[in-house]
């Protein structure tokens, strides 16, 4: 017997009748006392069944939808033609809004809306309403069926010689087994160079400028920082000049400037807690790498006051006085920092770069 | 043609051998129908869809609604193809918005903005694309939880629940690639994030980012690749998928919520010729209308006020769209210590189980669920009545809890909105939401087993003591008394119609010479998670205690409502 020939209604029967040990089963329900399904209750006629005239203002009430559609759709039409570009106007509770947008908008929604109201108004009114019964049937084949469908598989599996011919079956399971091996390599293969160690490299690295110390360059304007120009408590974001190479071949600049960007905050020399964060800067000027730790955003929110650095995307918090360590959010490691000194013109120069990866976390940074 | 040759005899021959003869009352079958059924025998497979009955509820359609937008989705979507460039190639913006003439910008950016400024209607088709792909994915996820409370992905539905979450997960991921694709400051930024997840797998971090970004964050390859997938792969396969989800639709015949008349065994509701044709092709007009009212004043992803995306700079208030908003608070309420080093390499585990391993490893466990109760229930029947959740307490509360976990994720994507509109510390909010993580979902299980049992007792209640009409009778002998109305047999029903499983027993450890069985063990583990499914129960009255009730007082009721 079949699990769904039993009644709707009835209790969980055990799971195996005869439950052997260690087998689990409900109890033996006994077949209980219940209420029987009173059937469909009387079917209460709409208005617009009984009444002519409920159904001709339902009637009525359809055709003018479907009438007020075919006007918003004229608006659109003529919208379209008619407003220009840049008109804009004021929308209540909304603002300074496109006029264009808003009437093509409005037109257009209205003249869907009106047509699907008008519709399901007419079914809800004038369609039948009386609920009809479908019976359900198991999803199951019948038994015959699913022993039939077995028989022809095994059927054909033999007249294919696959239970006789061994080879056959293992030599044709090699083959598809192996066959979607070049569309992988294929793609898998040709996405992308191998990262090499550039993870681990900036344009802030000596050799990008023939070892000679790069100087610091406003962002975007990039233009050279004098040690004066940065007084106490301003930031400059900042880009190495080696960045202008890029700019000027129109090529890589993202992919440069995604791991080269720096933040160059004036700090009281008293306030930097650690002696190598010092040392690192010039009179309390330092820099850090811009890029968080935790993803890769910029870690653009500087808290004057508190001298932290906040990371919008994720909140990682960077204490700067003591040397950009994390002192709330996700990230781990604090911001690298980059080594500055000033050059014979007076302005602000990095001579090493950066001595570890900048950015996110990965596997090999080490 | 049987007219024809009526007289001739042999044609008894051939009687049987097809049916010419229309009846006299219906209409031939002509026209391009005739011609089409002469090539095809579709007539046959027509008339039985146009008689298919489907029941009502509003909560049907959701499913609707996550049908619609998501053609409404296609079909703006094409229109956007015609004049968007899926390219990285730096160019300079000359277009008609004033503040970014000029600036250097990608060129998917600069179609983006000319979509917005310079093509009529261009604005509108955009914004209805976008805010009929947030419906989209609003739509599924409702649906979902619809179909999991009333337990509709029971037997014989498991396949289309399996097929379900596939869908909800390509709509969150086909979501995402086309957020990315526009290449604003704020899309850029959620490449770039995703750029640190994918560097966060251990070991093949780097060179999978490296084959992603073919080469280095941001190169030129991702726009084009992310538009590839997301006009190309991932609708391909939300078609297919989809389809075969309405297929299993129409061959299961929709579920219906319990009623007088209803039964297992029917379908009781409207046919599709004419009703249903009408209500759900008039309900497309609707959420299409409503979709392109929305997109006429509210303003969706405003691309212009962000600028090209650029690595330096970042938007205060970064947000993804709200369907990876989950994704996002989760990496925000990570702690940071969880990273650490062996031997040299980096575990990045403070990034890359809330994002590489959290989608997968969320869409499984939903994808699994009906697995796990039918092997808990041990129930291999088929249902197509629904469940009342409240009639379900412990499903039910498991899904109140998953809902509670993926709400605490959600709004810590919003912990730095929050402390800013509503001045509080985004350090407190983070730590509550840490814990709420944790404190949360079980407190939400206990609460809402505690809600459905109490609402199945006054099931019990109404169904034994009438409803309470709020009229008092005072007797001859001074006493007051509130009259109760009986309900009448068809609002009864829906009240004492289900069923309330026992937890299943474990017959014998050991079987008859003492030995254990090798069984038991993963039994044992069965009849553990049945009794913590089934343990607390309130059964449907009975006809009897009805009875008993009307007669006198009901003392025996304390027995039935007792749990074991």
């Amino acid at each position: 017997m079949n699990a769904n020939d039993r009644p709707a209604g009835e209790e969980l029967q055990p799971v195996s009748p005869a439950a052997e040990a260690g087998q689990v089963a409900t109890h033996t329900a006994v077949v209980a006392d219940r209420f029987e399904n009173p059937g469909l209750p009387p079917h209460v006629h709409r208005a617009s069944d009984t009444d002519p005239r409920a159904a001709k203002r339902a009637e009525r009430q359809v055709a003018t939808m479907f009438g007020l559609s075919m006007l918003a759709t004229l608006v659109f039409l003529v919208g379209y033609f008619a407003i220009p570009d840049d008109a804009t106007f004021f929308f209540p509770g909304i603002g300074q809004v496109s006029a264009l947008n808003v009437a093509l908008g409005l037109s257009l929604g209205f003249s869907l809306l009106l047509i699907g109201l008008g519709v399901v108004h007419w079914a809800k009114t004038l369609m039948p309403d009386e609920e009809v019964v479908e019976e359900r049937h198991e999803m199951r084949s019948t038994d015959a069926d699913r022993g039939a469908a077995v028989q022809v598989v095994a059927d054909g599996g033999t007249a294919a010689h696959l239970d006789r011919r061994p080879l056959l079956k293992y030599s044709l399971g090699g083959a598809l087994g192996l066959f979607a091996l070049p569309f992988v390599l294929q793609v898998a293969g040709s996405l992308g160079p191998l990262p090499k160690d550039e993870l681990s490299r900036t344009i802030w690295d000596p050799e990008e400028n023939d070892s000679k110390p790069i100087r610091l360059m406003r962002d975007p304007e990039m233009t050279p920082i004098k040690l004066e120009d940065v007084t106490l408590g301003s930031v400059f974001h900042v880009m190495p000049e080696t960045l202008q190479h890029y700019i000027d071949q129109n090529h890589g600049v993202l992919e440069a400037k995604s791991k080269a960007a720096v933040i160059l905050i004036r700090l009281d020399p008293d306030k930097i807690k650690v002696q190598k964060a010092k040392d690192w800067g010039v009179d309390g000027v330092v820099a850090y790498s811009k890029i968080c730790t935790h993803v890769g955003c910029a870690v653009g929110l500087y808290e004057q006051q508190t001298h932290h650095l906040l990371c919008p995307c994720h909140q990682s918090t960077f204490d700067l006085t003591d040397d950009c360590n994390v002192i709330f959010g996700p990230a781990k490691r604090p911001l690298p920092q980059l080594k500055i000194t000033v050059d014979d013109a007076g302005y602000l120069v990095a001579p090493e770069g950066f001595n570890e990866a900048v950015g996110p976390s990965f596997w090999e940074r080490g | 043609m049987s007219t024809a040759y009526e007289s001739r005899p042999a044609d008894a021959l051939r009687a049987g051998d097809r049916e010419d003869t229309a009846t006299s009352s219906t209409k031939p079958l002509g026209g391009i129908a005739g011609w089409l059924d002469d090539r095809t025998g579709g007539a046959k497979g027509v008339s039985v869809l146009m008689k298919k009955v489907f029941p009502d509820h509003w909560s049907f359609m959701l499913g609707e609604i996550a049908m619609y937008s998501m053609i409404v989705a296609l079909l703006t979507g094409v229109f956007l193809t015609f004049w968007f460039v899926p390219s990285a190639t730096p160019v300079v913006y000359d277009g008609s918005y004033v503040p970014l003439q000029g600036v250097t910008m990608s060129d998917a950016y600069r179609s983006s903005l000319d979509i917005s400024f310079d093509i009529r209607g261009g604005l509108l088709i955009r914004q209805i694309h976008h805010w009929s792909a947030l419906i989209f994915v609003v739509a599924v996820f409702v649906h979902m939880v619809r179909v999991f409370f009333t337990g509709a992905f029971r037997k014989p539905r498991e396949i289309n629940w399996v097929l379900g979450t596939i869908l909800s997960l390509l709509a969150a991921i086909e979501g995402f690639a086309g957020y990315s694709l526009p290449d604003d400051l704020l899309s850029g930024t959620g490449i770039r994030a995703m750029n640190g997840f994918i560097q966060s797998a251990p070991v093949v971090g780097s060179y999978l980012t490296y084959f992603i970004f073919g080469g280095a964050f941001p190169g030129e390859s991702i726009i084009p690749r992310l538009y590839s997938i997301h006009v190309l792969l991932i609708p391909a396969l939300l078609i297919a998928i989809f389809t075969a989800h309405i297929l299993l639709v129409f061959l299961h015949k929709h579920t219906q919520y319990p009623g007088p008349g209803r039964t297992n065994k029917n379908v009781v509701g409207y046919p599709f010729m004419p009703v249903y044709i009408a209500k759900a092709g008039g309900f497309f007009f609707i959420v299409f209308g409503v979709i392109a009212l929305i997109s006429a004043i509210v303003t969706i992803n405003p691309i212009w006020a962000y600028g090209p995306y650029d690595p330096s700079p970042v938007t205060a208030g970064s947000q993804p769209d709200w369907y990876m908003g989950f994704a996002d608070g989760a990496l925000r309420l990570m702690p940071g210590w969880l990273e650490f080093e062996t031997l040299g390499f980096t575990w990045s585990m403070n990034i890359f189980p809330a994002s590489l391993l959290l989608l997968p490893a969320m869409w499984t466990i939903i994808g699994v669920y009906p697995f796990i109760e039918a092997w808990v229930t041990g129930d291999k029947r088929e249902h197509h009545l629904l469940d009342r959740p409240r009639n379900a307490p412990t499903r039910t509360a498991i899904g109140v809890a998953g809902i509670v976990l993926y709400l605490t994720l959600f709004f810590a994507a919003g912990n730095d909105l929050m402390a800013i509109k509503l001045g509080l510390s985004i350090n407190d909010i983070t730590r509550f939401l840490q814990v709420m993580f944790f404190v949360g979902p079980p407190v939400a299980f206990w609460i809402t087993k505690r809600i459905c049992l109490s609402l199945q007792r006054a099931d019990r209640e109404k169904v034994l003591h009438g409803r309470e009409t709020g009229k008092i009778w005072r007797h001859p002998d001074g006493q007051f008394e509130e009259i109760h109305e009986p309900l009448n047999a068809y609002d009864r029903w829906k009240l004492v119609q289900h069923e309330t499983p026992e937890p299943l027993q474990l017959s014998a450890e050991v079987d008859e010479n003492g030995v254990a069985s090798p069984l038991a063990r993963k039994q044992k583990a069965r009849a553990r998670l049945s009794r913590f499914y089934f343990r607390d129960r309130v059964a449907p009255p009975s006809p009897q205690e009805l009875e008993a009730a009307h007669h006198g007082h009901a003392e025996d009721e304390h027995k039935a409502i007792s749990s074991p």
